[in-house]
């Protein structure tokens, strides 16, 4: 298939790890920001093909594994009310909240519906004008710009039956708060592609000089992500630390500029809760003040939610690269996608859906297997 | 609470934990997609489907054609020449007649092209709300008139894996379709009888240990059913496994993984390696079986785990899905 098997192409993914086995002299941990990234290294067995002393470890880019438990409870408190269509990405609907997921609600009787597009929940509030429609505007810069666009559409629309419950999170400072943790390991990043492709990447400059760091904006193939490993390994033995764009047929420097710009006129920067790792400032959107009519949270009144985390999971650790999946005691043991505990175990992003997926439940880290 | 629908692991729990213990409790060993029933000398299969299928058409097929193809298929799956089926129709009230006709008319057409004939039905109506239009249920008896012994259990390390052609377009054909997933797509539902593809490889004398069609949970699901029947592991080769061009980028489009999409005219045969080519040949002279291929072996494996090699020579865990595939997020 055009644009995908060239870059899953065996002998140059061959070469690649050969050219990274070559220029290695030292230890050197990097960590690939996107949850779709980390699918690619362990479904390819990227891991696989680099030398000993590269440790790949696994960052916060999972959309469904970062968002708050207590607005999972929101989402499931609006979607058992008989006025509401819930409109959710399918990736949401098993992820447990404090008791219950979507998919028990809808099983109760709730009106759940998984859509591609937030613009489909545009058309069904246009359709059922009887009902409110609420959809869960869930992910990072990926996500933004069609959910910006559902709400400024619903406006022009003259619709009052739609709103969006937010979470959405931004990953520059998700990545800053990495490196600025007392615990942090992370000597390299692998941007996420897809979330510089909207946004660009002059925000990464600031963040490479204060920490000293290689950031390359990287893809998702295998012949991306080796590359994108390669430059970043080249940058540390170099001594360098600078932003570097392996994933130019997609990203530009200054991102889609319509696309930010719907972006920054319905959202504003905001505080937001990660699940497992806490508050990080500026790190999310919310509505801005004049499409707060939109704001599902304001509309329903859930209450006062009483969150409850399993003790067992230990998905924050896992989201911020302090651990991996098959260190945690309870990964594939209490905790499989049929009974999933965290997030992290449910998301098709999620890093222990991924080990668990792809290496089974006794999988190992190449690291332990050595 | 139900939440089993996918044909996945939860699907099989709820199966062999609530059902078989309460229905056939001195029931051991695995289950085969028909039974198998000697009668005076002779061996009938006997299987039953029910189709819910939304929405109730789709490009390349409808419930009613499905309702055919399905039952007579599991028949197939037990190396049986299907001969009869019963039609059971439960409509829901407000359901369109004309609806109503092109489904039976495709239900004749479709047991007609496939030489069985409907021979014994029910029809009930239900109240406007309790059900979802229409749902069929079909029943079917065919003859064993060999004797090969064709089981789950029965498939030995060192066996061939064949594959009777491309996997992913029924799937995909319905999830184009499906609201609020709608792309424009020109996949077409791979939904067909496979007896002359059966009928091929017993006729040309191939030594059959088990055949699966690759329905709800496809290729994958039918692989980690058979692993864990026939107590080995299996190596599949991801190149080998033909999936076509439009049916690879919707997959990639929507995150799902081909391998786990389900299929209506395809199944995998196990046969021994040595009988392997034969039984490629004989499969591809037929019209539907023209891309019949080996993607894999069987291998001892005391875990019974489905691998797959990828090109880069990496091989993964093929594990069944607790449930259906969500399309992802970005």
């Amino acid at each position: 298939m055009k644009y995908i098997d060239e870059y899953r192409d065996p002998e140059l993914a061959r070469q690649l790890s050969a050219e990274i086995h070559r220029i290695t002299t030292r230890p050197h941990t990097l960590m690939e920001v996107c949850g779709g990234q980390t699918h690619a290294i362990v479904k390819f067995g990227i891991d696989g093909l680099l030398p000993d002393d590269i440790e790949l470890i696994h960052g916060p880019g999972c959309p469904v594994c970062v968002t708050p438990l207590e607005l999972i409870d929101r989402a499931l408190a609006i979607a058992a009310r008989r006025d509401v269509i819930f409109c959710s990405f399918g990736d949401m609907l098993r992820v447990p909240g404090s008791r219950q997921d979507l998919f028990t609600v809808k099983a109760e009787g709730a009106d759940v519906r998984v859509l591609y597009s937030p613009l489909d929940a545009v058309g069904l509030a246009a359709r059922h004008p009887d009902k409110e429609v609420v959809f869960f505007a869930v992910g990072f810069e990926t996500t933004a710009p069609a959910n910006a666009m559902a709400v400024y559409q619903a406006r022009q629309q003259g619709l009052t039956n739609f709103s969006i419950l937010v979470s959405h999170v931004l990953v520059p400072p998700a990545m800053e708060a990495i490196l600025s943790s007392e615990r942090n390991r992370v000597q390299g990043f692998l941007a996420a592609g897809h979330v510089c492709t909207v946004m660009g990447f002059e925000e990464y400059f600031p963040l490479a000089d204060k920490y000293r760091v290689p950031i390359v904006v990287t893809g998702f193939e295998p012949l991306d992500i080796l590359q994108g490993i390669c430059m970043c390994v080249r940058q540390l033995e170099e001594g360098r630390a600078e932003v570097e764009n392996q994933y130019a047929r997609s990203v530009r420097r200054e991102g889609n500029e319509h696309a930010r710009r719907i972006i920054n006129e319905v959202f504003n920067v905001t505080p937001r809760k990660w699940r497992g790792v806490g508050e990080i400032p500026a790190s999310g959107l919310a509505l801005r003040e004049a499409f707060r009519a939109f704001d599902a949270e304001t509309k329903f009144q859930t209450g006062d939610i009483v969150t409850e985390e399993s003790p067992e999971c230990i998905s924050g650790e896992i989201l911020q690269g302090l651990k991996k999946p098959p260190e945690c005691p309870a990964f594939g043991k209490t905790c499989t996608p049929d009974h999933p505990l965290g997030a992290t175990m449910v998301s098709s992003e999620g890093a222990c859906s991924a080990y668990y997926r792809y290496r089974g439940r006794k999988s190992v880290t190449p690291a332990a297997k050595n | 609470m139900l939440g089993h629908g996918g044909g996945g692991r939860l699907m099989n729990q709820l199966i062999r934990e609530r059902l078989i213990p309460r229905l056939s409790p001195e029931r051991d060993g695995p289950l085969h997609d028909a039974a198998v029933i000697p009668v005076n000398g002779q061996k009938i299969a006997f299987t039953t489907d029910s189709y819910v299928i939304n929405p109730i058409f789709f490009p390349g097929g409808d419930i009613g054609q499905l309702a055919v193809h399905g039952t007579v298929n599991d028949l197939c799956m037990a190396g049986a020449r299907p001969l009869h089926l019963s039609l059971g129709l439960i409509l829901e009230e407000g359901f369109p007649i004309r609806d109503l006709e092109v489904v039976t008319e495709s239900i004749a057409a479709a047991a007609a092209a496939t030489g069985v004939s409907v021979v014994t039905g029910d029809t009930k109506v239900v109240d406007k709300g309790k059900g979802d239009g229409i749902y069929i249920n079909t029943a079917g008896i065919g003859l064993i008139e060999h004797d090969q012994h064709i089981s789950p259990a029965a498939p030995r390390p060192g066996d061939a894996v064949i594959l009777s052609g491309d996997i992913g377009r029924h799937g995909m054909a319905i999830m184009a379709v499906r609201e609020g997933l709608s792309f424009e797509s020109d996949i077409t539902s791979d939904s067909a009888p496979v007896w002359a593809c059966v009928r091929a490889l017993l006729q040309a004398g191939i030594t059959i240990r088990c055949l699966r069609d690759l329905t709800r949970g496809g290729l994958a699901s039918a692989c980690n059913e058979i692993a864990e029947a026939a107590h080995m592991g299996i190596r599949l080769r991801e190149d080998a496994i033909p999936v076509r061009e439009d049916v690879r980028a919707a997959c990639e489009i929507l995150g799902m993984d081909p391998l786990y999409v389900a299929n209506e005219g395809r199944f995998i045969a196990f046969v021994p390696n040595a009988e392997a080519a034969s039984a490629v040949t004989a499969l591809r002279a037929t019209a539907l079986g023209s891309a019949a291929t080996v993607i894999g072996h069987c291998a001892d494996d005391p875990d019974h785990l489905v691998t797959l090699k990828n090109p880069l020579g990496h091989d993964r865990i093929i594990d069944m899905l607790s449930a259906d595939q969500l399309p992802r997020i970005c």
